[in-house]
């Protein structure tokens, strides 16, 4: 039983390792390759370079105006998520604290609205904000909200379902009104479920491409999807630069993830479950 | 205490306001140009149901319907079965090297389509070839310059984009499956085997209905991937519903004809994850 056991446990630990190289083995032809010349990716694609070299990196890193581009996701990410969390946890605790069949009613609108798929509404969409002149960068953020805002409102009215009223009513007799009890008593009280909004709809926000590229596609606007993209279509003939730039494009959300992973896969499993 | 109804409603503002604006009216806006002309510019005249007939004589968008059809039933049973297998290799004692299995599984989730497109653009086109010539097999020669590699290419880059998410999902499920209820079938003599598929199998069913609905209506979505790895090509071949629906909106410019795909496309993607839930939640109470 014991050698048994134990074999088991081996052969799974062989398994997973194999599976583990495969799986990075992409990121790291990416990596290596993008350490070598020009000639040196044509004369190898899958051996060490023979002398390593970083000069693809500050050609890449300058022709993606990659300071400026790394600013516009991060103001777009942040600000969105911002909104969001404010706004969709202001419902939520609305929705939760005022049952009747105005509630039921939003309730049903937010589940019926989370069927929608994106591609069937993108072209009204875009002529309607395009009319009032919002295909900029609050535009973007409204959008946000409005696509992002079913889930999130699951996920706080979930939560705040399993906060005690009494809780409301003690502060509210203590003096305090609506806003701050939601500001000071119930915000506090949903750090996780926060978290877990925040990490679903940064790595969405992060990584669109599609709705930025109708959006925001103007020069000095672009997120690192879309630069991404642009850069590609020009040097996808150059390799050595194009790869260089995939690593410099991964780079910050491969260090996030190492500092955040555990709150990550935990944001990542309470949303889906839920 | 209940809210007052004026602060009630102040509440809900922001977040009812954005979903209008940006959900509600625009699906209403949607239907109407399906029976339009609209070029983005401005209606022209009301066509009735002329979109929707010309649809079926559309040989690309329904070539595009099928092509998606059979990427996502190919990619959704890669997922869930690769997902399943993670979540239980990870969920075995294995110490800390567990969790390490799991971050690398998940890591290409954290990155977006366009990224990861490129970067099996790269291993397709590049790596492949110095494979095939290194051993000679030809099998890794060409690939995504021809239909079938592109097909196969795109369900590589998708099964290895989602399947740790699916295995978080199985996970947070396998974990809620009641120790004692393992150790009382362990005792009772069943074995690794049995113990799966008596055990934490039916309790996980639930698990099957999230992933399912999940990867099934993402697979159907899938537009960045689509667009880094093949943007369509060879000719069309590997165009998907979504980026047939962009191109007829925004490169040639047939808004209310490329809306009236669209709502085609609401309507598949509907019934599929409508009939999808109603079959797994069926299997669900019949165990």
């Amino acid at each position: 039983m014991r050698v048994k056991e134990r074999t088991h446990k081996y052969i799974m630990l062989f398994v997973g390792a194999v599976v583990s190289l495969l799986w990075i083995y992409p990121f790291y032809l990416v990596l290596v390759n993008s350490l070598k010349t020009k000639s040196g990716i044509f004369e190898s694609t899958l051996g060490l370079p023979s002398v390593p070299t970083l000069e693809n990196y500050p050609i890449a890193f300058e022709e993606m105006d990659f300071i400026l581009t790394f600013f516009n996701s991060i103001v777009i990410t942040g600000g969105s998520i911002f909104i969001i969390v404010i706004f969709t946890s202001m419902a939520g605790y609305a929705l939760s604290r005022k049952p009747g069949k105005a509630s039921t009613f939003i309730y049903l609108l937010f589940a019926i609205c989370m069927l929608i798929p994106f591609q069937s509404i993108m072209i009204p969409l875009i002529s309607i904000f395009g009319a009032v002149d919002l295909l900029n960068r609050t535009g973007l953020a409204i959008m946000y909200l409005g696509l992002g805002s079913s889930l999130a409102v699951f996920l706080y009215v979930g939560a705040m379902k399993g906060i005690p009223k009494a809780l409301d009513e003690a502060a509210i007799i203590d003096g305090c009104n609506r806003f701050q009890v939601y500001w000071y008593i119930m915000l506090p009280m949903l750090k996780s479920t926060t978290v877990t909004v925040i990490v679903l709809n940064a790595i969405w926000f992060w990584n669109d491409y599609l709705l930025p590229s109708l959006v925001i596609n103007k020069e000095g606007m672009y997120t690192i999807p879309l630069r991404t993209f642009y850069f590609f279509g020009e040097y996808s003939t150059q390799w050595h630069l194009a790869l260089a730039a995939l690593v410099i494009a991964m780079i910050p959300i491969i260090i996030l993830y190492m500092f955040l992973q555990r709150y990550i896969i935990d944001g990542i499993s309470e949303g889906a479950v839920k | 205490m209940n809210f007052k109804k004026r602060t009630y409603w102040l509440f809900l503002l922001p977040t009812l306001f954005a979903l209008l604006v940006v959900l509600i009216i625009p699906f209403f806006q949607g239907v109407y140009y399906s029976f339009t002309s609209y070029d983005g510019f401005q209606v022209s005249s009301f066509i009735g149901l002329e979109n929707y007939k010309n649809l079926f004589s559309d040989e690309q968008f329904l070539y595009s319907l099928g092509f998606t059809a059979a990427f996502s039933v190919v990619s959704v049973i890669g997922i869930n079965v690769l997902g399943l297998s993670f979540a239980l290799l990870v969920t075995q004692k294995l110490g800390k090297v567990s969790t390490l299995f799991r971050t690398i599984y998940f890591m290409p989730n954290l990155i977006g389509g366009i990224i990861l497109g490129f970067i099996w653009q790269f291993v397709f086109l590049k790596a492949f070839t110095g494979i095939a010539d290194l051993t000679g097999i030809e099998f890794f020669r060409g690939w995504l310059s021809d239909t079938q590699t592109g097909f196969w290419g795109l369900v590589i880059l998708f099964v290895w984009q989602m399947s740790g998410y699916i295995m978080v999902i199985y996970i947070s499920f396998l974990n809620n499956v009641p120790k004692e209820l393992l150790e009382a079938a362990t005792i009772d003599g069943a074995n690794r085997w049995q113990n799966f598929w008596k055990v934490k199998f039916p309790l996980i069913i639930p698990a099957f209905t999230v992933s399912l609905f999940l990867t099934l209506s993402n697979a159907f979505k899938v537009y960045d991937q689509n667009m880094a790895l093949t943007s369509g090509g060879p000719f069309g071949s590997t165009e998907m519903a979504t980026m047939n629906i962009y191109d007829t909106a925004f490169k040639v410019q047939e808004m209310g004809y490329a809306q009236a795909k669209a709502i085609v496309f609401l309507i598949i993607i509907t019934l599929i994850s409508v009939i999808q839930l109603q079959i797994t939640r069926r299997k669900e109470t019949e165990l």
